[in-house]
C-alpha cells in the first residue's frame, strides 16, 4: 500500500495501481486515449502525461508507470499543461476538422479532451494524413482518417473477444487499423469496439448520420435478447429507439454488450402489431379492441384456459396472465416454449449459482450442452477470463469454435453420466469448480446426472477461505423471461405437452414465438404481442402488446438477479402495454384478478413472490441433493442462428444482413457514393 | 514508405502461392529458429519464418524475394498463430516485401546524413538507368526504394542492394557497381573511397590525434 502524494495531498493506494490510477483515487481527473480499464496498458497515446518525482525531468506516461512509495506527483503544474498541450496538437496534426459530419460528435473524447487540455489552435499548415475506409462488416462503419491509432479495438478483439482479427497493420504515421483483408469482424461481441473508440474512427453502421446523443432521451432498461440481462441505456427520440448502448455493471455484463441486444433495435419499427386482429374465415382483418374481447368472451373458456410465455416477457405480464387464470380456476402456465420439462421444485437447481463475476474465478469448468458463444456471448467473455486465468475447460456436445482453449469430450450427453476420468480428476482437484448445463443438455436430461456430479465434487470441496460459500453448479438459460417464468410457477411437470394434453378451450400465447401450435389445433389461440411472428400466424385473436424498450417491467436473468427496466417509448398505435390488455382481457372474462393499477400489480406481484421485489441477487436456497438420473441422446444445440434468435431480431434489418452475410457468407455490394 | 501496401488478394494470387511451402533446407532453418524458444512460445520466431520464405521465395523466382498473402497465412499456420498477428509484423518491417521486387533490390537511404552527402545524386543516378520508385525495372532486374536510415552514417551516402551495403557513393561509383551486379558480377561490398576499409576517418585523424599513438587522458584539457 505504497503512500504518495498527488498535488500535494497524501493519499495512500493499493499495491500494483498505476500512477494514473493513484491520480483518479485522488479525484484528478488525467486524459486519456489509449488507456481503457478493462484493456491492457499499451501507452501509446501519451495523452496521460504527468510530472513525477523522483523520476527523470520529464513528463512521463501515468498509464503505464507503477505507483510507489513517496512519489510526489503533479497533474497541474505547467509542465504537465504544456505536456497536454504538445501532445493535443500531435494528436490533431492529422485528424481531420470534420466535427459536423462525424457521428462521435457530441460524445467524442477527443472532441471533448481537446476543449479541456488543447491549445485552442493548430500551427500546422502542411498536408494531412489520409486514410482510404476499411471495411469492417454491417455494423461497423469505419472512417479511418479520424484514427489516432490508439489501438483499444485491436487489444478488444484479442483480449476480450478472443478473436483476432483487428490489427494496426505498416508503422509510424502510415499505421493502419483494419480487419485482416478487410473481412468483416465476425464475433458477437464486434461491435462494443464502436464504444470503445475514443474518436469518430469506428461509429456505428445502422445508427450512421441518425440523432445526435443530445438530441435522445435515455432511459436505463434491460436487455431481453438473451438470459443475462445486460444492463442497457436506451436512446430513444420522440416514440423510437434510435440505439441501445451498455451501461456498466461489473456484476452482468462489465461494460460490454451482444451485437444482437445492441443492434435488434431497428426491428422495433418493423412487422408491429399495431391493432388487434381477429381470425374470420381463416383469414386475419383488422378489428377493433371491443370486437377482439367480444371474440374471446364468447369462447367462455371457464378453467379451460392456459397461458404459455415467449421468451421476452417481463415479470409483471406474467404476473397479471397468472391472476387471470387463477381466477378463472386454472394453472396451466408454461414458459418453456420448446418442450423442456426439467424439474423446478428446487430453483436452485436451474440457476446459474456461480453469478456470472464468479464464474471468471472458477479453475475447472464442465460445460454440457451449451453453445456459450451464441447462447451468452456475454458469458463467453466471462469463460475467456477464467480460462485465462489457467482454468481447466471441457465441453460436452457439438464443436463450436471457442475463443479459449477448451476440450471437447464427444457429442452424446451420455458422457455426463460417467465423465472421464480426466475432467473428474481436474474437476475434484480444483477449488472452484463449476459444471455449466445448458439448453441443449436440459433436452436430453443432463439436469440430474450433472446436479449428481457436482455434488459429488462439491462434497470433496476442501473449504478454505478461497471458495467459502461457493456454489458451482449452474444452468445456462437462453430466455430472458424464465427464472422469472419460474420464479412464478411457468412450470408444468411435463413441460409444454401438458398444456397440449389438457386440450384448453383457450391459449394465452404471451409473445410465445417458438412454441409448436400444431399441438394446440382444437384451441382458441390468443396472442398477446408485439410482432407479427410465428405466434401472430397461428394466433386466432391477435391483441398487440409493448415490447421490452415500451413497458416498465421487472427480468430475472440466468443468475437470479431481479433487474427493473424503464419504459422508453410508447407502443405503436393501438398496441397497449401488456398487463392493461391482461386487465380488460379480466373484465371481457367477467372475473377479477384483483388489481387495477401498475403499482397494484406490482405490489400483489412481490405480495406473492416476495423476491422479485428486491433488486439483486434472489436467494433459493441449497442445492437439492440425493438426485440421481441418466441422459442419453446426442446434444443438438438451440440456436441455429445467433442473429436470429426472437421475432425482435428477425424483423431487423440489421440481423437478417448479419445473418446473411456473417454466417451465410453472402456478399453485399456497397452503394456507390 | 507511404506506398508500401499488400498485395491484392485474387484468385490468381491464391492459384500462384496457394500450395507454397518451405522446401526442406529452409524447413531445417525454421525449425531451429523455432527450437530456440521454449515450448509453445513458437510464436517468437515469427521474423525469422518470414524471412526464410521470403528468402525461399527469392530463390525460386530469381529476386530478392516477397511475401504474397498466401505465404503470409501458410506462417500464421506454422506457427499457429492469427494470421493478423503475422501481418501485422511482415507490414511494419520494411526488410519484408509486400510486392514482387527485381533481381536487385537497390534501397536507398535518404536520411540526413546521406542526403547531406549527396543521396539525391544517388537518387537521381538510379532514375537514370531507368529505375522507379517502388516499381520492378523493365528488364526486370531493379527495384528502387527510398528508405530512412540504414546506420551507415559515417560513410554515407549509402545504398542497400539486397543483402549488401555500398557506402561512400558518387553516381560514378554506384553505377559501377550495378553495372558489376547487371554483368552477374559480385562487386566489392561496403564502402566504394578507394583506400578506405570500413569506416576509419578519410586522411589523417583531426580529432583525438593524441590518441594514435597511445592512450591519452584528455580529461585535464576539457
Amino acid at each position: 500500500m505504497p503512500k504518495l502524494k498527488v498535488d500535494g495531498v497524501e493519499i495512500e493506494v493499493p499495491a500494483g495501481a498505476t500512477v494514473l490510477q493513484a491520480c483518479e483515487l485522488a479525484g484528478k481527473e488525467i486524459p486519456r486515449f489509449c488507456y481503457h480499464e478493462r484493456l491492457s496498458i499499451a501507452g501509446n497515446c501519451r495523452m496521460c502525461l504527468v510530472e513525477v518525482k523522483p523520476g527523470p525531468p520529464k513528463p512521463q506516461a501515468s498509464c503505464a508507470l507503477p505507483a510507489s512509495e513517496g512519489q510526489e506527483i503533479r497533474t497541474d503544474s505547467e509542465m504537465v499543461k504544456k505536456a497536454r498541450e504538445g501532445v493535443m496538437e500531435f494528436l490533431l496534426i492529422n485528424h481531420p476538422l470534420d466535427c459536423p459530419i462525424c457521428d462521435q460528435g457530441g460524445e467524442c473524447d477527443l472532441q471533448d479532451q481537446s476543449v479541456a487540455y488543447g491549445r485552442g489552435a493548430s500551427r500546422y499548415h502542411e498536408n494531412k494524413r489520409a486514410v482510404t475506409e476499411k471495411y469492417m462488416g454491417p455494423l461497423i462503419k469505419t472512417v479511418m482518417t479520424r484514427c489516432i491509432h490508439c489501438t483499444r479495438c485491436v487489444r478488444f478483439s484479442e483480449e476480450i473477444a478472443g478473436v483476432d482479427e483487428i490489427g494496426a497493420l505498416y508503422r509510424g504515421e502510415d499505421t493502419q487499423i483494419t480487419t485482416y483483408l478487410e473481412h468483416a469482424a465476425s464475433h458477437e461481441l464486434s461491435a462494443n469496439v464502436i464504444d470503445l473508440c475514443p474518436v469518430g474512427a469506428l461509429t456505428s453502421r445502422p445508427y450512421a448520420f441518425e440523432a445526435r446523443p443530445w438530441e435522445l432521451k435515455k432511459t436505463l432498461g434491460i436487455d431481453v435478447s438473451d438470459a443475462v440481462g445486460a444492463n442497457i441505456r436506451i436512446d430513444s427520440r420522440g416514440r423510437e429507439v434510435l440505439r441501445i448502448l451498455p451501461r456498466v455493471n461489473d456484476d452482468v455484463n462489465e461494460e460490454w454488450l451482444s451485437d444482437k441486444a445492441r443492434y435488434q433495435v431497428d426491428g422495433l419499427t418493423r412487422r408491429r402489431l399495431d391493432r388487434p386482429w381477429l381470425r374470420k374465415n381463416g383469414k386475419l382483418v383488422a378489428a377493433t379492441w371491443d370486437e377482439a374481447f367480444a371474440a374471446i368472451a364468447k369462447v367462455k373458456p371457464a378453467a379451460s384456459i392456459a397461458a404459455v410465455a415467449g421468451d421476452m416477457v417481463d415479470c409483471e405480464t406474467l404476473f397479471a396472465a397468472k391472476a387471470l387464470l387463477g381466477a378463472l380456476g386454472s394453472n396451466l402456465l408454461e414458459g418453456r416454449q420448446t418442450g423442456l420439462k426439467y424439474a423446478t421444485d428446487n430453483l436452485a437447481a436451474v440457476n446459474f449459482n456461480s453469478t456470472f463475476a464468479g464464474i471468471e474465478t472458477a479453475d475447472a469448468i464442465l460445460i454440457v450442452g451449451s453453445h456459450v458463444r451464441w447462447e451468452a456471448p456475454l458469458v463467453n467473455a466471462r469463460l475467456r477470463k477464467a480460462a485465462k486465468r489457467g482454468a481447466k475447460v471441457f465441453i460436452i456436445g457439438p464443436a463450436w469454435e471457442t475463443t479459449f482453449p477448451a476440450t471437447f469430450l464427444g457429442e452424446d450427453v451420455g458422457i455426463i453420466n460417467a465423465v472421464p476420468d480426466e475432467v473428474r480428476a481436474a474437476l475434484l482437484a480444483a477449488k472452484r469448480p463449476a459444471v455449466i448445463v445448458g439448453g441443449g443438455g436440459l433436452a436430453k436430461g443432463a439436469l440430474e446426472p450433472a446436479l449428481a456430479l457436482y455434488s459429488e465434487v462439491h462434497s470433496a470441496l476442501v473449504i478454505t477461505d478461497e471458495n467459502e460459500g461457493w456454489n458451482g453448479f449452474n444452468v445456462l438459460h437462453m430466455a430472458a423471461s424464465r427464472m422469472g417464468g419460474l420464479m412464478l410457477g411457468y412450470a408444468q411437470g411435463g413441460g409444454i405437452a401438458d398444456l397440449g394434453a389438457a386440450k384448453p378451450k383457450l391459449l394465452l400465447s404471451l409473445g410465445a414465438d417458438e412454441v409448436d401450435y400444431a399441438a394446440f389445433a382444437d384451441s382458441i389461440i390468443v396472442y398477446v404481442g408485439h410482432h407479427g411472428d410465428k405466434g401472430a400466424h397461428a394466433a386466432d385473436v391477435i391483441l398487440p402488446g409493448s415490447a421490452y424498450t415500451e413497458k416498465a417491467g421487472t427480468y430475472v436473468n440466468t443468475e437470479g438477479r431481479v433487474q427493473f427496466a424503464e419504459k422508453a417509448v410508447f407502443a405503436p398505435g393501438d398496441a397497449r402495454e401488456d398487463w392493461t390488455i391482461l386487465r380488460a382481457l379480466a373484465d371481457a372474462l367477467k372475473v377479477s384478478v384483483g388489481f387495477d393499477s401498475f403499482e397494484g400489480l406490482r405490489a400483489a406481484m412481490i405480495a406473492a413472490v416476495p423476491a422479485l421485489g428486491i433488486e439483486g441477487l434472489a436467494d433459493y436456497g441449497a442445492l437439492p441433493t440425493g438426485v440421481s438420473g441418466t441422459a442419453a441422446g446426442v446434444i443438438a444445440y438451440p440456436i441455429k442462428d445467433f442473429y436470429l434468435t426472437n421475432p425482435i431480431a428477425r424483423a431487423s434489418e440489421t440481423m437478417q444482413r448479419c445473418s446473411a452475410e456473417l454466417l451465410h457468407c453472402e456478399t453485399f455490394a456497397e452503394a456507390a457514393e | 514508405m507511404a506506398d508500401r501496401h499488400l498485395e491484392p488478394d485474387s484468385p490468381e494470387l491464391r492459384a500462384r502461392w496457394g500450395g507454397w511451402a518451405f522446401n526442406p533446407a529452409w524447413e531445417a532453418k525454421a525449425k531451429a529458429a523455432i527450437a530456440r524458444y521454449p515450448a509453445g512460445r513458437q510464436r517468437s520466431a515469427v521474423m525469422a519464418l518470414l524471412d526464410y520464405a521470403q528468402r525461399q521465395i527469392g530463390e525460386e523466382t530469381q529476386t530478392q524475394g516477397w511475401l504474397p498473402i498466401p505465404v503470409i497465412e501458410y506462417v500464421a499456420q506454422y506457427l499457429d498463430m492469427p494470421v493478423i498477428r503475422v501481418v501485422e509484423v511482415a507490414t511494419f518491417y520494411m526488410m519484408y516485401n509486400l510486392v514482387p521486387v527485381g533481381r536487385y533490390h537497390v534501397q536507398v537511404c535518404g536520411t540526413t546524413p546521406c542526403m547531406l552527402r549527396g543521396s539525391d545524386d544517388i537518387m537521381a543516378a538510379c532514375k537514370a538507368r531507368g529505375m522507379h520508385l517502388g516499381h520492378v525495372s523493365d528488364d526486370g532486374l531493379w527495384t528502387l526504394t527510398e528508405v530512412e536510415c540504414m546506420g551507415n552514417c559515417a560513410s554515407a551516402p549509402m545504398v542497400q542492394i539486397n543483402d549488401d551495403n555500398y557506402e561512400d557513393l558518387t553516381p560514378e561509383r554506384l553505377n559501377a557497381v550495378l553495372d558489376a551486379l547487371a554483368r552477374g558480377e559480385t562487386p566489392k561490398t561496403g564502402t566504394q573511397e578507394p583506400g578506405r576499409h570500413t569506416v576509419e576517418p578519410v586522411g589523417a585523424l583531426s580529432t583525438l590525434t593524441a590518441m594514435v599513438g597511445e592512450n591519452h587522458d584528455y580529461r585535464g584539457e576539457w
